[in-house]
């Protein structure tokens, strides 16, 4: 059992948006039936996610049973979800009960809490290794096949860590801000439910009044934010908000700048709250690092030192450990939250444990000499959009399938992606693809025509050129 | 221009619909009306009326409809 769900008893596990609580038992009590329902025992789910009680439900008996989901969210561009189905022939959908129409051919299984369970026709079509817990996508928006494999001992080993940091208890209560499909929002839940706090699941956005109501009448203590919503909430002029039950703001899902950083640094100190800023990744099943709340303003722009129980190193390019401060390299953690590996074919499920322990993370870091870490770029080619990985080739390569093989280059810095195309009568047909497909704001890409894509001789494309092309 | 087309031209721009699309027009009802979209649809307001918005009215703003409302406070009279 991943939680103690039943020691809690009495304690307010969930608060919707209505105000409806519902209890740990209550919980525990529902989570059996739904497990009851799925007759394939251990099998593969796939869970369509949104910030409500019936996919709170669903994760957390999935997880307790030992049944394995893969977590979506519920507004997946339906050809993407197709796609995935079939290509790793779950054996059930968990969804909200509204979405089970668009699946005629399924059959109804159980319906609680608003959302349904219905049957494909699959049933354990690929065998799954006995330490898969978890799967997550790498890069949602684009509907990428690779997918991150974790364990039950990553969940554990890492929630455990960041109650401990966070010294997260009952008390605490978080009002959801991110998706649960999204590992930084489902490591709330992880770690809110691990301690018997109770957590305000809400639909609405910062952007709406009634989120700010729900979180003033219902006392909320917390909230997580990618940059993104930092950058809002200082737009809202959030510093002039009045909100006494508030104590901890956490940020992580890419960098925020460093001014910013300070900002919300200066707010929590004069105002008596804790502002964490942490770095993570899927692939280490959330959380690495965190800077510690006392240490948020005198080291802003830092993302601070390892978890408890993990470790961080720098290595060169010839994979040597740089020993020196202030001298940029690969960051490397280690610790037991570093995942099983990816899956990227069904037939993958059945792989056990493929790094030991031992994350290259892609990210190029320096240390201070006082031992505190600094990102400051990326090897891999993809952009944090909004805090959700976007690889940048999956996104050529969909331009090109939907476009007749267009000559097409995408680049850019994160929360705007530069797209490039050859073709200029496609310019807005290429901006509404990609706002449809990845299901992201339009307003994160700026495709332009150029006559012809920048490359070398081998044909590769030189990126660096068309970066005088950015705004 | 009136300041009912500049008003709804910041719609327009924001979200790249037509005009017609506008009257009814409520948060979250297409996809490009999301946090994401509110935030540059608040920002074009404030240039193309040269005010600035409180907190309070910027997540009041659920509707073009209420978006003329909240205008008169700031002395913007949409017909």
């Amino acid at each position: 059992m991943m939680w103690r769900l039943d020691d809690f008893k009495d304690n307010i596990a969930v608060i919707d948006e209505s105000g409806q609580t519902y209890t740990y038992s209550h919980l525990a009590h529902e989570c059996g039936k739904l497990a009851y329902h799925v007759k394939s025992g251990r099998c593969l789910v796939f869970s369509l996610c949104a910030n409500e009680i019936g996919s709170l439900l669903g994760y957390a008996a999935f997880v307790d049973s030992r049944i394995v989901p893969l977590m979506l969210d519920s507004h997946l561009d339906r050809g993407l979800l197709a796609e995935l189905i079939e290509h790793y022939k779950p054996d059930y959908l968990w969804l909200p009960s509204g979405m089970a129409p668009e699946f005629p051919a399924y059959a109804l299984e159980y319906s609680t809490h608003g959302y349904s369970l219905i049957k494909t026709p699959y049933v354990c079509a690929y065998p799954m290794d006995s330490s898969l817990a978890l799967l997550l996508t790498t890069s949602g928006s684009t509907g990428s096949p690779k997918l991150v494999r974790q364990s039950y001992e990553n969940i554990r080993a890492n929630t455990e860590s960041i109650v401990e940091y966070l010294e997260l208890d009952e008390t605490e209560r978080p009002i959801t801000t991110l998706p649960m499909s999204y590992t930084y929002g489902l490591s709330i839940i992880n770690t809110h439910l691990y301690v018997g706090a109770s957590i305000i699941m809400t639909e609405k956005t910062l952007m709406q009044k009634e989120f700010w109501q729900q979180f003033k009448e219902l006392h909320a203590t917390s909230f997580a934010g990618v940059p993104y919503i930092y950058e809002m909430l200082d737009k809202l002029r959030f510093f002039r908000m009045d909100l006494p039950t508030l104590r901890t703001m956490t940020q992580a899902g890419g960098k925020l700048t460093p001014e910013l950083h300070k900002k919300f640094a200066e707010y929590a100190r004069d105002n008596g709250k804790r502002f964490v800023v942490m770095y993570g990744q899927t692939e280490a099943t959330a959380r690495m690092s965190y800077l510690p709340y006392e240490k948020s303003l005198e080291k802003y722009g830092s993302m601070g030192i390892a978890i408890p129980g993990g470790k961080f190193s720098i290595i060169d390019v010839d994979g040597k450990e740089i020993t020196e401060p202030e001298v940029t390299g690969e960051l490397v953690y280690e610790g037991k939250n570093v995942t099983l590996g990816y899956a990227e074919r069904g037939e993958d499920l059945i792989k056990g444990d493929e790094r030991h322990g031992r994350l290259v993370t892609g990210d190029m870091a320096k240390r201070d000499a006082e031992g505190y870490y600094y990102i400051v770029g990326r090897k891999k080619r993809f952009l944090k959009i909004f805090g959700s990985r976007v690889n940048l080739d999956e996104t050529e390569r969909l331009i090109k399938a939907r476009f007749n093989n267009v000559e097409c280059a995408c680049a850019g810095v994160d929360d705007k992606m530069h797209v490039f195309v050859a073709d200029e009568a496609l310019v807005p047909e290429v901006h509404h693809f990609l706002a449809e497909k990845t299901g992201l704001n339009r307003v994160a890409f700026t495709v332009k025509h150029i006559e012809a894509i920048p490359k070398n001789d081998s044909g590769k494309t030189l990126y660096i050129d068309l970066e005088k092309y950015y705004d | 221009m009136t300041n009912l087309e500049k008003y709804t031209q910041t719609f327009t721009t924001t979200f790249n619909i037509v005009p017609e699309q506008t009257s009814d027009l409520k948060y979250q009802d297409i996809k490009e009306w999301d946090s994401v979209g509110h935030m540059q649809l608040i920002a074009a307001i404030e240039d193309a009326f040269d005010i600035m918005m409180d907190t309070d009215d910027i997540i009041d703003l659920s509707s073009f409809e209420k978006g003329k409302e909240i205008l008169k406070k700031y002395d913007v009279e949409i017909g």
